[in-house]
């Protein structure tokens, strides 16, 4: 034990702050937050110093994720806005992937005025997002939104409303985050795209590979290390992807997913249902370590460690 | 036989005309689609700033129009605080941001350090929490929170705010900042050790000095997290005006009954103004720091 200590004893006090921040900060509201999930805790029975009230929450066992997970409307319609999440997880990460990998393809060329396209392409993601959620919302607007005015413009006289009680709204939504979400693939693909040695091009080149085939099999198997990180980051921000959602379209049920509807239950309800807020949470989180372990033995499978 | 000859003399042209110069529909084709993809990247911000100028009743006039009894009076207006206390929201933020960021940039540094150069027993778990914790939604962790910070007192204080930042910055900044110390040799420390510098001595004087830019990416990123964090800033900061920061102040513009869009427009513009100058002054760092740390881990 002594031996251990002595060799190891600066590594673990160099480790130590950060594990009592996350001890404190994270791990133990984790277990509290689990905890709150089998109680009815709400605005009016937590503790509060302030108004010198002791906590009077009871416990209610499984009552919370009985009510949430039988899908009812008024607990939040639990599987559809699963479904509802997992298109737009999926969706905005597509999207994100395949724009940003293109662009990135692009701008790894020799092309004239390289640096100014990078600068202003990643412009999406220096503005913050609560100002971009801003700027959509006004150019979303049915009425006089540039949008729809570009499309009666190019014709279509019947525009769609955009942000009303439909699954246009969605779509919407999915088209900020999608704008928003592509730079960070970008930069992240185009110095994966540098680390690739050239050698390996020209070697493709002389054996006569055609440029899709020299795509297919140099350039993806080079990317794969910093994709299969970046495309696991990025379903789970937006898994977890709020303000976009929150600022744009508020409580519109056709934008609704778990994170957002949690939200509405810890703040916008009348009642403020802590417990049914803290049962969305502790669902969400289960759903993303399952993908993330599947995913992680997806990679194993193919040989990469991760 | 004969196809195989063919393809070799056809491979030493392309290989030629990529060197020197492609064809010149495909430079057109090439330049067509970075233009239109940098078109769709700015236009929304360029539409911003346009809006910025015009009075609210022109704003949302149905035909578009670049200039529209355009003036500063938005600004002014905006600044002189008759629209909500900006200026007092810009302080509150950037406070609450700069809070954060030093205080996990100073927390993560040594772990980071520890995780890149030692082996010990738990560091594979302890890195792998690391990205667990990025999985955590606000929403597990909000009431928790929320009752934490009604016990210490904190709800409502911009302090309070700055803890429950650092849940998700410290970790983030850790992964990032390991990823720096990983592409600083080694050698280094070694020849620190050899003339007589603890490890403590080492990380002080020798790698942070090197890191520096690894550091200023790091607080960057936790700075605009901080900036442009909505959630627990809407649902833990208290009702006051002057305590609001930027991200819960604006929404006040976008309230169902009176949408200011020129004031909030001219509001969104003086906020990204400095994160995008602060942006592009790193974003240098931003790209190597991205595929040597986070990405790679």
């Amino acid at each position: 034990m002594r031996r251990f200590l002595d060799r190891h004893w600066y590594a673990y006090a160099m480790v130590l702050p950060v594990v009592v921040v996350i001890a404190v900060l994270v791990l133990f509201p984790l277990a509290q937050g689990v905890f709150f999930t089998f109680t009815d805790i709400n605005e009016g029975n937590i503790a509060n110093p302030i108004l010198d009230r002791p906590a009077t929450y009871v416990s209610v066992g499984l009552d919370n994720y009985l009510n949430v997970l039988s899908g009812d409307a008024s607990y939040g319609a639990f599987w559809s806005t699963l479904v509802r999440t997992l298109i737009w997880t999926f969706g905005c990460v597509f999207f994100h992937y395949t724009i940003g990998l293109g662009l990135a393809l692009l701008l790894n060329r020799q092309v004239r005025g390289r640096a100014v396209y990078r600068v202003l392409l990643i412009l999406p993601w220096a503005v913050p997002a609560f100002i971009s959620a801003f700027a959509w919302k006004y150019m979303f607007n049915a009425q006089y939104g540039i949008i729809n005015q570009f499309l009666r413009f190019l014709g279509l006289d019947d525009p769609p409303v955009w942000l009303g009680q439909s699954d246009w709204a969605l779509v919407a939504v999915m088209i900020v985050n999608t704008w928003l979400g592509v730079p960070f693939m970008m930069v992240a693909l185009l110095g994966g795209l540098q680390s690739i040695p050239g050698d390996l091009y020209e070697a493709a080149e002389v054996d006569g590979a055609t440029p899709w085939q020299r795509f297919r099999n140099v350039t993806l198997p080079g990317l794969r290390s910093v994709s299969s990180t970046v495309v696991l980051l990025g379903i789970i921000w937006t898994f977890n992807m709020f303000a976009i959602i929150y600022l744009i379209t508020g409580p519109n049920p056709n934008t609704r997913i778990l994170v957002t509807y949690a939200f509405e239950r810890f703040f916008s309800g009348a009642s403020r249902d802590f417990a049914v807020a803290s049962t969305y949470g502790v669902l969400i989180l289960s759903v993303l370590l399952v993908f993330a372990g599947v995913y992680r033995r997806a990679l194993r499978k193919q040989g990469e460690v991760w | 036989m004969t196809v195989e000859a063919a393809s070799v003399r056809v491979v030493q042209p392309v290989r030629a005309l990529k060197r020197s110069q492609r064809s010149p529909l495909a430079s057109v084709g090439l330049h067509g689609a970075l233009v239109v993809a940098s078109l769709i990247a700015v236009f929304p911000v360029f539409w911003v700033l346009v809006t910025s100028f015009k009075p609210d009743a022109k704003a949302v006039e149905t035909t578009p129009k670049l200039v529209n009894d355009s003036s500063l009076d938005n600004y002014g207006r905006i600044l002189a605080g008759e629209k909500g206390d900006f200026l007092a929201w810009f302080g509150n933020s950037v406070l609450i941001a700069l809070m954060t960021t030093v205080l996990a940039v100073f927390l993560s540094a040594t772990t980071g350090y520890a995780a890149s150069r030692f082996r010990f027993p738990g560091k594979r778990s302890l890195m792998l929490s690391f990205l667990v914790v990025q999985m955590f939604p606000f929403a597990v962790l909000i009431v928790p929170l929320y009752n934490i910070l009604l016990a210490l007192g904190l709800q409502g204080t911009s302090l309070g705010l700055v803890l429950v930042y650092c849940t998700t910055a410290v970790p983030f900044c850790t992964y990032m900042l390991k990823g720096y110390f990983d592409t600083i040799p080694t050698d280094i420390d070694e020849a620190g050790r050899v003339d007589g510098l603890s490890p403590f001595g080492v990380f002080w004087r020798l790698v942070l000095p090197l890191a520096r830019p690894g550091l200023a990416v790091t607080s960057f990123y936790a700075f605009l997290t901080a900036w442009g964090e909505v959630a627990f800033a809407s649902a833990f900061l208290s009702a006051a005006d002057e305590s609001k920061t930027l991200a819960v102040g604006l929404q006040v513009f976008v309230q169902q009954n009176r949408t200011e869009w020129g004031h909030l427009a001219a509001a969104s513009i003086l906020v990204a103004i400095p994160a995008i100058v602060v942006f592009y002054l790193v974003q240098k760092f931003l790209v190597t720091g991205l595929s040597s740390g986070a990405v790679k881990g």
